[in-house]
């Protein structure tokens, strides 16, 4: 017999880190992921009565893969003729044996091979549009229940249903296969999962103070995906830049607003507050990258947000080495977003004057005309010139574009303090 | 393996006819080596989209069915294992260097006689 509130908990625990795990060794079996879902389902079901009386399993994971494909396996087997009209996962026919014949792989738990990336492959397809590679990834990969989904993205549960109802038809329908791509593929389908995972770290956390909490945990479970792909893909960068990036923004996360919710900038956030060790692990996982120079544009991004995030104060910031990691990051991404970036580096590194020149050159490219960081920026480089009309002008002009009441409230009142 | 619809769309106003010769021979040259691969099930070049007419309920109107800036200008019909592989196939489409169009899509049901055209 075991404590039922430890049950309860090994089984919340077993649902957030290994839901992926055992739906895709799952998949294997049904090559159905609806039924592949219902079997998994069930089986953390079973394992509340299960574990209370044997206790809780060493390896919770393989007990719930174990459970859940032996119901699968019943299932596939009484109701055989009619799966035979069901589209079935198009898979490498000689790694899944699910051929026709339904041999039924008899794997013991410790040899089920490891079939996330398929799985999460698949939820990221560019044949699916990002709105469903989302919702797919969240609801499939964490095993998140489709209510929480639709409130993280603030939609209704029956429009979200329906967006995941799509998109697995069209999986099956259009036959998007079931496997990690080609080597010649993988780069750019490496790219689609990497910014799915960076868009849902990026919707929390740019979600105002006061939205759901879903909202917020998005960046929990874009954090547990980034932790899910290093091992999976060892010797990708960019796999170890994402998750870097991820932690050390998130490290700093408990200062990015005071009491009263209002935007603090970088210089006026409480260091001692800041997750030293997570900014610790994403400096270990770059370091390796930015010395061979094999560094991507997350692996850059994370060095540049490492570099701030390790100077002990806000005035020790190694302004000269961030220059130059928005050099190495424009070079190999020629955005205005990074040009403007970098121009506060420049700035900073070099004086307002310095800066406003960089500036001129992200304004005259003209495409962040509309972006209202752009302005602040501006207006702050002038204020600090003492041009404080024009700056004053930039503030308006940044506040007339801004959306999110923290940013707004913030604007007004460095505008006031002119 | 499955079949897929692939539908070339093309500005609305343009006509096979007016095809220069070394595009007609590109496009051919295309053709042939699709063919060879041996995925290519059916494959039809239309008329211009301004010789169309269309049936609504019982209203007959001249022109496409629907008025837009593109419309099909041809179709062809493929067999693939899976969507990379008749991905791949559409994107070596010899229309698509001419700047058309493509839109693959999952057929349902069909049936070809066994005859050709033109």
């Amino acid at each position: 017999m075991a404590d039922r509130t430890a049950v309860e908990s090994a089984i919340a625990d077993a649902h957030r880190r290994e839901w992926a795990l055992v739906l895709a060794a799952t998949v294997r079996v049904t090559r159905d992921v609806d039924l592949a879902e219902e079997c998994v389902q069930e089986a953390y079901t079973a394992a509340l009565a299960s574990w209370e009386k044997d206790g809780i399993p060493d390896n919770p994971a393989a007990w719930l893969s174990t459970v859940a494909r032996r119901r699968a396996m019943d299932i596939i087997r009484r109701e055989q003729t009619l799966r035979a009209k069901l589209p079935l996962l198009v898979t490498d026919a000689e790694e899944m044996p699910m051929g026709e014949d339904e041999v039924i792989p008899d794997e013991t738990p410790d040899d089920i091979p490891d079939e996330r990336l398929r799985l999460i492959f698949t939820c990221c397809h560019p044949a699916l549009s990002q709105d469903a590679q989302l919702a797919l990834t969240l609801r499939l990969v964490c095993g998140v229940p489709t209510p929480d989904v639709a409130r993280a993205f603030l939609v209704s549960e029956p429009t979200m249903a329906a967006r995941i109802t799509r998109a697995k038809k069209k999986i099956s329908a259009a036959r998007i296969p079931y496997r990690v791509p080609r080597a010649a593929e993988l780069p750019d389908r490496l790219r689609a999962v990497l910014a799915v995972i960076h868009l849902l770290f990026t919707v929390g956390h740019t979600a105002p103070s006061g939205a759901p909490l879903m909202r917020v945990e998005l960046m929990d479970w874009a954090i547990h995906l980034a932790r899910m792909l290093p091992a999976l893909m060892p010797d990708e960068p960019e796999v170890r830049g994402l998750l870097a990036l991820l932690l050390v923004t998130d490290a700093r996360r408990a200062t990015r607003v005071d009491a009263e919710g209002r935007l603090l900038r970088l210089e006026d956030q409480d260091r001692s507050r800041w997750d030293r060790a997570a900014i610790a692990e994403a400096g270990d996982l770059i370091a390796g990258d930015l010395r061979t120079g094999r560094s991507g544009r997350y692996g850059l991004q994370a060095a540049i947000a490492a570099a701030h995030a390790e100077a002990p104060a806000y005035d020790d910031t190694d302004w000269p080495r961030i220059v130059t990691l928005y050099d190495a990051l424009q070079a190999m991404w020629p955005s205005p977003v990074v040009a403007l970036n970098r121009a506060v580096a420049v700035a900073m590194a070099s004086g307002p004057a310095a800066g406003l020149a960089a500036l001129a050159a992200v304004e005259a490219d003209g495409r962040l005309t509309g972006y209202h960081y752009l302005h602040a920026v501006k207006a702050d480089l002038l204020g600090r010139l003492d041009r404080t009309r024009e700056a004053a002008a930039a503030y308006e002009q940044a506040l007339s574009l801004a959306d999110n009441e923290t940013e707004r409230a913030f604007l007004a009142a460095r505008l006031a303090e002119l | 393996m499955a079949e897929y619809a692939i539908l070339i769309y093309t500005p609305a106003s343009a006509d096979p006819a007016e095809i220069t010769p070394e595009d007609r021979a590109r496009l051919e040259r295309g053709a042939r080596a699709e063919a060879d691969t041996g995925a290519m099930l059916a494959a039809f070049e239309l008329q211009a989209a301004s010789t169309a007419t269309s049936i609504r309920g019982d209203a007959l109107t001249d022109g496409p069915f629907i008025e837009a800036k593109e419309v099909i200008a041809g179709f062809c019909v493929i067999e693939a294992p899976d969507l990379d592989a008749a991905l791949e196939i559409a994107r070596g489409n010899p229309a698509l260097a001419l700047g058309a169009g493509i839109e693959v899509r999952p057929v349902f049901g069909g049936f070809v006689a066994g005859r050709s055209t033109g």
